[in-house]
């Protein structure tokens, strides 16, 4: 399994071609997987082509289907979306397009990024590469399995509430939320405004920070895009011994003694490199989840409104405007989206808005307060990525509760606005499971760090499945 | 009836002069072809982000601080959430529990009318009906909007016309808005109850849809009648938006408020709080004209009547071409005198003060005739020419040499044989007549009043 710098100089060694790769990545898309919803060859040759001296020079990425490539058909696996091809590239894909970077394919994810299991998808349910039974995660899911399954050497995701970390988890992947306002949302198809943050689905922590450089920083395109200057992501060689990480209690309740152990031995890995661990509390983590659904729910119900079938996307016909919109939405989305947008609505009208989207607001501003608190105790956090490994398809469809349950290990870092970075952990039977550090704002740079420095001592690539090779 | 007594308060939706919309690139421009100044981000494309232009909030400052505002340094925009064809996010960004100016207050007539707020907000489209079909044209969505509220303090339809006007010409005077109400660049949307008991007020209606002051108060006029025949039936006004038809001045309502929308406000995620400097609204504050009505006072210490300094007062672009003309030519009645009449009957054109005020002086002077001057401008307005050349080319110089024109005297009374002789015996008001004929002779060109003194004396010779 090689890295992008290895590429980087296999091509300049003339040992392999880009094309040579792109043929290979092509060939590795698995149609039972369906983790592509628009396959982009031949956006992807032409982008070879070009003379890009880049740092992504002629990698295969695969885009998660929320993002936008200009000319090619943004779905977000949604009915909604039909026909609609955006007539601009989000800020990340210039960037990528600027170093040199190849767009393999669009993928497949929760309708509009909701879900927890890429099954709620127009496009049909994406599999786990390691069993297909099994969930891939979400909703990322399309962009994990592209990765996992040796189509894409790297892919975006986007992370609402764990969306790139907890498909990064059950296929055995290193997946990067960047602190809220690392990374222009311009051109993402916004979810949850205040939580969204484009992430990265890597093979391993030097990828991901190679990418990270590549699409991190001020974009006045997104007036929540920060102006702190970016650092060196791509050298994760350095780990002061004099960090210490806490271990936060909550986050090891009810969760699989697999993952349990898995995590551990990670921390006890880290501390043979004399960095120390401290027992922390977080105790506002059990509403982390409810908190979470109120408002992301509320900000969807605003984001969603926009597709009422006037200006694109699904139109059925109705006797008034009004009855044309309740036609096209209804016929345009899926019923996981339909009822985020009825509780979101809900929740923010006029009356239960005390109640519920400005009380959450407010137990929002109190997590954050407390991971700050936290924070001045310890310079990151280890947790496990999620409470169990991947699930099987079909067993939470029904149940929305249930299917939030790994949202709670990853969504305080979205509340927070936190970078926070999931990395394999171990395998439990046939499926991996990962570990998450939670960093400092803007310490994205620490938290691929640490994910280097377990990945030089324990190299995982042994349990990671054959077809991730090329 | 007239026990009642209306209690009306006004909010006014004014389009911020900008080059461009309030959140993305796009020119802001009246009548180009439908859909062409639009992009990804008015029309609210997945995906796209506002972007906040600091133009409009300068103007948005601006006009709070020109209607004696609080500015607040952090203001919060809000999204309020709407279907409709003409808003194509779905929602409106606006601002809601935090506008960027509160507690302000204007004199309008001697009487103290409060500004409760002065907010931010996007524009919506513009939808066009026809019989088988609607067509929405996005030129105007995210156009820059101030919306400016008043406390319920005017009592009368003929207060809230004189309380719209001040506004306008105050919005227009500090170049905040072009305000012109057949553009839609200024909405008003009055609030009106009517009451018996004192302290107490009524249930409210708003009125929409009012594109003339004419109409603002004909229908409150109509709307206060309406109420009353309800009150005096024994029943309750309703909360309710009305509208209004100019054909039949009548006002009816168009909405209940029980079928009203709820918007469902919440802060935008999309933008940061807007965080404002004292600097800069100090900067902003010193770049305030002086108000018309201070401006009208002045004018008239100047010895100007209250009915020309109004008038020139009124006009951001006369009382700035006075200002600067007055200061070549100190002469404010004199000068006065040309804005009021030749500037104005040419439609108040583009000229400027240096050329304006040496077309003066050359009258004052005597070097040409007041009707040359006249023409001096007209001429200048139309070809831009500097006014001594244009006097030269045109020959509009002044005769005011006594030997000519006493020439020219002689030979006006040699022309009129009987009129002479009346003159001689002592006839003094037809000087007038010679006057007359003299400068019908010159074209206008002799100095009336030197050919008035050669003509008198020779009547005082006989």
């Amino acid at each position: 399994m090689k890295t992008i710098p290895e590429y980087q100089e296999l091509f300049k060694k003339g040992e392999i071609t880009p094309t040579g790769l792109l043929t290979n990545c092509l060939k590795k898309i698995n149609p039972s997987l369906n983790a592509y919803i628009t396959v982009t060859e031949e956006l992807a040759r032409k982008g070879l082509k070009k003379d890009s001296k880049g740092k992504l020079r002629g990698i295969p990425i695969a885009v998660k289907d929320n993002i936008n490539i200009k000319g090619v058909p943004t779905t977000c696996a949604s009915n909604v979306l039909k026909g609609f091809i955006p007539p601009f590239s989000a800020t990340v894909i210039e960037r990528i397009e600027k170093n040199g970077g190849i767009f393999i394919g669009k993928t497949n994810l929760d309708e509009f990024g909701m879900g927890s299991s890429t099954e709620r998808s127009y496009y049909g349910p994406t599999k786990n590469p390691f069993d297909e039974t099994k969930v891939p995660g979400g909703s990322s899911g399309g962009s994990a399995a592209a990765v996992s399954s040796g189509s894409a050497v790297i892919s975006l995701g986007s992370d609402t509430g764990g969306s790139v970390r907890q498909p990064a988890s059950y296929c055995g992947l290193v997946g990067l939320k960047p602190t809220y306002g690392r990374v222009s949302r311009y051109g993402l198809v916004a979810f949850g405004s205040s939580l969204d943050q484009i992430g990265i689905i890597g093979r391993n922590s030097v990828d991901v920070g190679i990418m990270l450089e590549v699409i991190a920083g001020y974009d006045p395109k997104d007036s929540t895009s920060s102006k702190k200057e970016i650092d060196d992501y791509s050298d994760l060689n350095e780990v002061s011994k004099n960090i210490k990480i806490g271990i936060p209690e909550e986050y090891f309740k009810h969760i699989d003694p697999g993952v349990h152990s898995s995590v551990m031995e990670i921390k006890r890995r880290i501390e043979k490199e004399g960095i120390s661990f401290k027992s922390v509390s977080l105790p506002t983590t059990g509403y982390i989840i409810p908190t979470y659904q109120v408002i992301s729910y509320a900000e969807a119900s605003s984001n969603l409104a926009r597709y009422d079938g006037v200006r694109y996307g699904l139109r059925k016909n109705g006797e008034s405007f009004h009855d044309t919109i309740r036609k096209s939405r209804d016929a345009g989305f899926l019923p996981e989206v339909k009822r985020r947008i009825l509780v979101g609505t809900f929740v923010l009208s006029s009356e239960a808005i005390a109640e519920y989207y400005e009380r959450a607001d407010l137990i929002r501003r109190l997590i954050t307060q407390e991971f700050n608190e936290v924070f001045r105790e310890v310079d990151y956090l280890l947790t496990p990525a999620t409470p169990t490994p991947a699930f099987p398809i079909g067993e939470r469809t029904d149940d929305p509760i249930r299917m939030h349950v790994p949202d709670r290990m990853t969504a305080g870092a979205n509340l927070a606005g936190l970078p926070a970075v999931v990395a394999p952990a171990g395998m439990i039977g046939n499926l991996p499971i990962g570990y998450q550090i939670i960093g400092k704002p803007f310490d994205e740079k620490g938290i691929l760090s640490i994910v280097r420095l377990v990945e030089k001592m324990a190299p995982f690539e042994g349990f990671l499945k054959e077809v991730r090779d090329e | 009836m007239s026990e009642y007594r209306p209690t009306i308060g006004v909010e006014v939706h004014a389009q911020l002069k900008t080059e461009t919309k309030l959140f993305c690139g796009c020119p802001v421009a009246f009548g180009e072809e439908a859909n062409t100044n639009v992009c990804a981000i008015c029309l609210g494309l997945p995906g796209v982000l506002p972007s906040l232009n600091k133009k409009a909030v300068e103007l948005a400052i601006k006009a709070g601080l020109a209607l004696n505002c609080e500015i607040h340094t952090k203001s919060i925009f809000a999204r309020k959430n709407y279907f409709y064809p003409d808003l194509p996010k779905g929602y409106q960004i606006t601002q809601y529990r935090f506008p960027i100016a509160t507690d302000g207050k204007i004199l309008v007539e001697g009487k103290e009318i409060r500004i409760k707020r002065v907010h931010l907000e996007e524009e919506s489209a513009k939808s066009i009906h026809e019989t088988d079909k609607s067509l929405i044209d996005y030129n105007r969505s995210g156009v820059p909007l101030i919306e400016i509220v008043t406390e319920p303090d005017i009592d009368s339809p003929d207060m809230a016309v004189a309380y719209l006007k001040t506004l306008q010409k105050i919005l227009q005077f500090e170049s905040i808005s072009d305000a012109v109400m057949a553009r839609a660049e200024f909405r008003c949307e009055p609030n009106i109850s009517v009451s018996k008991e004192e302290g107490k007020l009524g249930t409210r209606t708003e009125v929409k849809n009012l594109n003339s002051f004419k109409a603002v108060k004909n229908s409150l006029s109509s709307e206060i009648k309406r109420q009353i025949g309800i009150l005096e039936a024994g029943e309750v006004v309703e909360q309710a938006t009305i509208h209004y038809s100019e054909e039949t001045g009548k006002t009816w309502v168009a909405r209940s408020k029980e079928k009203s929308s709820d918007y469902r406000y919440f802060p935008e995620p999309d933008l940061p709080p807007l965080n404002v400097d004292k600097k800069w609204i100090e900067e902003i504050k010193a770049t305030l004209g002086e108000l018309p009505g201070r401006k009208k006072e002045k004018y008239i210490s100047l010895g100007l009547s209250k009915e020309d300094a109004k008038i020139i007062s009124s006009s951001s672009a006369a009382s700035s071409l006075f200002e600067e003309i007055l200061k070549l030519v100190n002469e404010p009645l004199e000068v006065s005198k040309w804005i009021l009449r030749d500037y104005r009957s040419l439609g108040g054109p583009d000229i400027s003060a240096a050329s304006f005020a040496e077309m003066i002086e050359m009258v004052l002077s005597g070097e040409i005739s007041r009707n040359a001057g006249a023409e001096v401008l007209a001429e200048m307005t139309r070809t831009k020419k500097a006014p001594k050349q244009i006097v030269k080319e045109k020959n509009l110089a002044q005769i005011s040499d006594s030997n000519a024109l006493e020439k020219i005297v002689r030979e006006v009374l040699d022309e009129n044989p009987d009129e002479s002789t009346r003159l001689k015996k002592g006839e003094k008001k037809l000087i007038g007549f010679f006057v007359g004929q003299v400068m019908k002779k010159t074209k206008g060109k002799a100095d009336p009043k030197e050919v008035s003194r050669i003509i008198s004396e020779y009547e005082k010779k006989y």
